[in-house]
């Protein structure tokens, strides 16, 4: 069955990436069981990156909370378009709820069958689970086995992951014109206010953009 | 509690909240296009600024360093379709290289 074939691949492809995560955020000072946790309990790439992100370029939490929560948003679009498809209740749903990110979604709403689309959604969403925090652990058991991460070239896979992850969705002028004036306005900021605030108010950039439309 | 702690915590909580949200709120109440264009541009803004801040500033200065010889890899790894892994790993390995000329 290819819906389960895809599921697999994409999985372990996604899972994989999680040594980036767990790497970069023991290099961002949090400890194995925080990144791991991290990882088991918001389970979500970008917010999880956000918050290291943001907390190791010296942000407080609150702001970086308040980023990776901003980037989480779209999950809850991604649930509210899998809940008529899933229909589950009670703890199926807390489940279902947690493993709701970019890849099952995108699986499950690229299947034409409702059997299909199910299938898509739990395989997806378990597959990356599980290799994504088995990898997470991996990389931050790595990461705090080497000493200076700086010349293991670990401060420059944070930013090289944050622009693998939103070159994809710079598909025509407008978004990158918007990028532009985020990363424009964000520099502008740094020398002016304390860490984690020149990131967080962007958000301001797309609230501007996306009202008008 | 370090500000680290606090970070985990609250950022879980919120994630799953925004979760469930989604799986029980009817439809209409985010089917708003407004909303559903503000979400999608939300993550292009916050991701490149994330980008901009980790490359090419320390606190509150901005500093270039050998940081961004790993991201000019990662931008070529991503102009010529490679990927993932390849990215972060070519990223991490030009800037090592950069470190140990002293940059």
């Amino acid at each position: 069955m290819s819906v389960k074939r895809d599921s697999f691949s994409l999985s372990f492809a996604v899972g994989a990436y999680g040594t980036a995560f767990g790497a970069a955020s023991v290099t961002a000072h949090f400890s194995v069981l925080q990144t791991c946790l991290l990882s088991l309990l918001t389970f979500s790439g970008a917010s999880q990156f956000a918050v290291i992100g943001v907390l190791g370029a010296g942000g407080s939490a609150l702001s970086g909370i308040a980023t990776a929560t901003l980037l989480g948003t779209r999950n809850a679009l991604y649930g509210l378009r899998m809940a008529p498809i899933l229909k589950v209740r009670g703890a199926k749903r807390v489940i279902a709820a947690q493993v709701t990110i970019d890849e099952s979604t995108a699986i499950a709403t690229a299947q034409s069958s409702n059997e299909d689309q199910k299938i898509g959604f739990w395989h997806t969403g378990f597959g990356v689970f599980i290799f994504w925090n088995a990898f997470t652990l991996l990389g931050a058991l790595g990461a705090k086995a080497i000493g200076n991460p700086s010349a293991w070239g670990l401060d420059a896979a944070v930013p090289a992951a944050f622009i693998g992850l939103v070159w994809p969705r710079l598909i025509d002028t407008k978004t990158r014109l918007i990028a532009g004036a985020a990363m424009a306005l964000s520099l502008a900021l740094v020398p002016f206010t304390p860490s984690g605030i020149p990131i967080i108010t962007t958000a301001v950039l797309a609230i501007i953009v996306g009202w008008r439309a | 509690m370090s500000p680290q702690w606090i970070a985990v915590i609250g950022t879980s909580s919120l994630a799953f909240a925004l979760k469930y949200i989604g799986h029980s709120v009817p439809e209409s109440w985010l089917a708003h296009p407004r909303i559903q264009r503000i979400t999608a541009l939300i993550p292009i803004v916050l991701l490149t600024a994330l980008v901009t801040v980790n490359a090419v500033t320390t606190k509150t200065k901005i500093i270039l360093d050998h940081r961004v010889a790993g991201l000019a890899v990662a931008v070529t790894a991503l102009v010529l379709k490679l990927p993932f892994p390849v990215i972060v790993v070519g990223a991490a390995v030009g800037s090592a290289i950069a470190y140990h000329f002293g940059y």
